[in-house]
């Protein structure tokens, strides 16, 4: 992209960028100045709205290839542009589905209709449900390093305090732990992006990936962001707020939490490194991050098949799962960019981040479920559930089978697509441990399922749960599933904004 | 020495002192401190960004300010939010610290 192609300006649907970031906050304003009683209404009326702005970006992208929003007509370096691509508009599309997926699953916890009772909790909720949802498409659709710092601290300032909104002792410590991972990456951040500022002049994106070079201050700038964002990403070995977040966050907040949440700085990652400093991955910088990576999907697997609880368990599988994503850093830069097999590896790190946000918020979803209907979570009094509760262990088991990789479900396109890219490539140590990784995560799974459809039991269950609850679930799941039907092709889609990886398709 | 290149390793020196008290302490107040230190630390260096006129052309370059300003919004909202848990966490448990035997691993 030259520097001229950005004084273009605004394009013609630029301003939905605007709105997929007013909306919810909006919805805000109006619930504080409403007061409690209409929040869940509220919310409800603009998760819609928020649906409907996702799905036209998605279709604006399609048809114009690029939308753009240059705020208060400053153009950059001076003001700040929106620009979403093809990978803003599919990440926006996931995250609207899921945080709708979520709020229609919230009701029954936090909801203020059929005559239940309003309290701090449920009016928290709704509100933080529209601010992480702001933040992830801020954060999705912002060009300056800047305001994506700003994107990425609303995220975080709002999924705080969904972890302690039940307000036991525990999960405010867990609170207190993950704010404190994330004010050092965030100020590792900013200092970085300071060195940045001072070596180039700009902070947007577009302009900086002219201009750096591989020199020192560009090295520690982009060591200091990396190691920032991996502390928000929960990367291993930054993974430690994560899993007691999860152990006493509500259901609906460990779903948003490890299906969206963590990715919103995963997503500044490959932005920093692919778009602002293409030219500073070396094989090295790529290997060390997928190293990391590779770290990730050992240590959470295995300590996945130690847990006792089920929440545990997901959560620590999410720790393994963002694994995986670190794999386009090598698999889709360096020698081989330009090729067709860094264009499948970069469609299948995308596959990978959005099957499993479908697949996680579909397996929280359904821990939730087991939790209220057994009063618990213990792996181990499981038994025999899948009778009374046969619609969630059917939407666990769909979302389990694209956590292992197995067809037809999004996580085995993603899974082929990175192992076919490490076989090509000539680096087949990733692939062992994608392999490894694959039958770990059958072992977690399948732990869990054997437990479920036991022959004895069921358990006594303390309360049932509605018919359409646990359909909310499976439709969830199945989107995970459906996501196996992209052909294993490089997704025209992911690619737009991407000139270099154009015309690249397999022969 | 110039005026930038002290006031550039004043802000290097408030960043490393933030950075060793927020790994090292134990206690959760402290380790706030040390972030604010830190964050010090790279405001400063943001003036001194501005004060070289970075941006081309600029006798003295006005976006580092703004930036500035937005990031001790940021920073003072951050501090607020976490000595808001702290005083929660105290309250409930009379906890200070960040104990070092969890999260639990094994189970």
């Amino acid at each position: 992209m030259t520097p001229d192609a950005l004084a273009d300006g605004t394009t013609a649907d630029g301003y939905l960028l605007v709105l997929s970031i007013i909306f919810p906050v909006i919805g805000i304003l109006l619930s504080m100045a409403l007061g409690g009683r209409h929040v869940e209404r509220i919310a409800l009326i603009f998760l819609l709205a928020g649906l409907a702005v996702a799905i036209a970006v998605f279709a604006a992208i399609l048809r114009d290839s690029q939308l753009i929003y240059v705020v208060g007509n400053w153009e950059p370096p001076l003001g700040i542009a929106l620009r979403a691509d093809g990978v803003s508009a599919a990440m926006m599309l996931t995250v609207a589905v899921v945080i709708c997926a979520t709020g229609l699953y919230a009701r029954s916890e936090f909801g203020q209709t059929d005559g239940k009772v309003s309290t701090r909790g449920s009016y928290a909720f709704w509100i933080l449900l529209l601010a992480i949802w702001s933040g992830l498409n801020a954060v999705a659709v912002g060009a300056d390093l800047f305001n994506l710092y700003v994107a990425l601290e609303l995220l975080t300032f709002a999924a705080v305090p969904l972890v302690c909104i039940k307000g036991y002792d525990e999960t405010i410590k867990a609170a207190l732990r993950y704010m404190l991972f994330a004010l050092l990456g965030s100020v590792l951040y900013l200092l970085g992006a300071a060195l940045i500022y001072g070596g180039y002049g700009t902070l947007d994106i577009a302009l900086l990936s002219n201009r750096v070079q591989p020199e020192p201050v560009a090295w520690i700038a982009a060591a200091l962001m990396t190691t920032g964002l991996l502390a928000k990403t929960a990367l291993f070995p930054l993974h430690l707020w994560l899993p007691p977040a999860h152990a006493g966050a509500p259901a609906p907040g460990s779903t948003v939490l490890s299906a969206l949440v963590v990715k919103g700085s995963f997503i500044l990652v490959v932005r920093l490194w692919f778009d602002a400093m293409p030219g500073l991955l070396s094989f090295a910088a790529a290997q060390l991050l997928a190293a990391l990576g590779a770290g990730a999907i050992l240590f959470g697997s295995v300590l996945a098949l130690r847990q006792a609880r089920l929440k545990l368990l997901i959560a620590y599988s999410t720790i393994a799962q963002i694994g995986y994503l670190f794999f386009i850093f090598p698999l889709a830069s360096g020698d081989s960019a330009g090729t067709p097999w860094a264009n499948i590896a970069w469609t299948g790190g995308w596959m990978q981040l959005f099957s499993h946000a479908f697949a996680k918020a579909a397996m929280f979803m359904a821990a939730g479920l087991i939790a209220e209907a057994l009063g618990h979570d213990q792996i181990a009094d499981l038994r025999g559930i899948g009778r009374t509760l046969p619609v969630t262990i059917f939407a666990f088991g769909l979302a389990g089978l694209s956590l292992i990789g197995v067809p037809p479900s999004g996580g085995f396109v993603a899974k082929a697509m990175l192992l076919s890219a490490t076989v090509m490539e000539g680096q087949w140590w990733w692939a062992v441990i994608m392999l490894v990784g694959g039958l770990l995560a059958g072992g977690y799974v399948f732990m869990v399922l054997g437990k479920a459809l036991h022959a004895n039991g069921p358990p006594a269950l303390r309360a049932s749960i509605p018919r359409h609850r646990e359909v909310l679930v499976l439709v969830v799941a199945l989107c995970a599933v459906l996501l196996g039907l992209v052909p294993l092709q490089p997704l025209e889609v992911l690619t737009i904004g991407r000139p270099e990886m154009h015309g690249n398709v397999l022969e | 020495m110039s005026s930038a290149a002290l006031f550039g390793y004043c802000g290097a020196a408030l960043v490393g002192v933030g950075l060793f008290g927020l790994v090292t302490h134990p206690e959760v107040l402290r380790k706030i401190l040390a972030f604010n230190l830190l964050g010090s630390g790279v405001f400063l260096l943001f003036g001194v960004i501005a004060r070289r006129g970075a941006a081309a052309g600029l006798a003295a370059d006005p976006v580092p300010q703004a930036l500035v300003i937005t990031g001790i919004v940021v920073a003072f909202s951050a501090t607020a939010m976490a000595v808001a848990l702290l005083v929660r966490l105290n309250q409930a448990t009379g906890q200070v610290a960040m104990s070092t035997d969890d999260p639990p691993l094994g189970q």
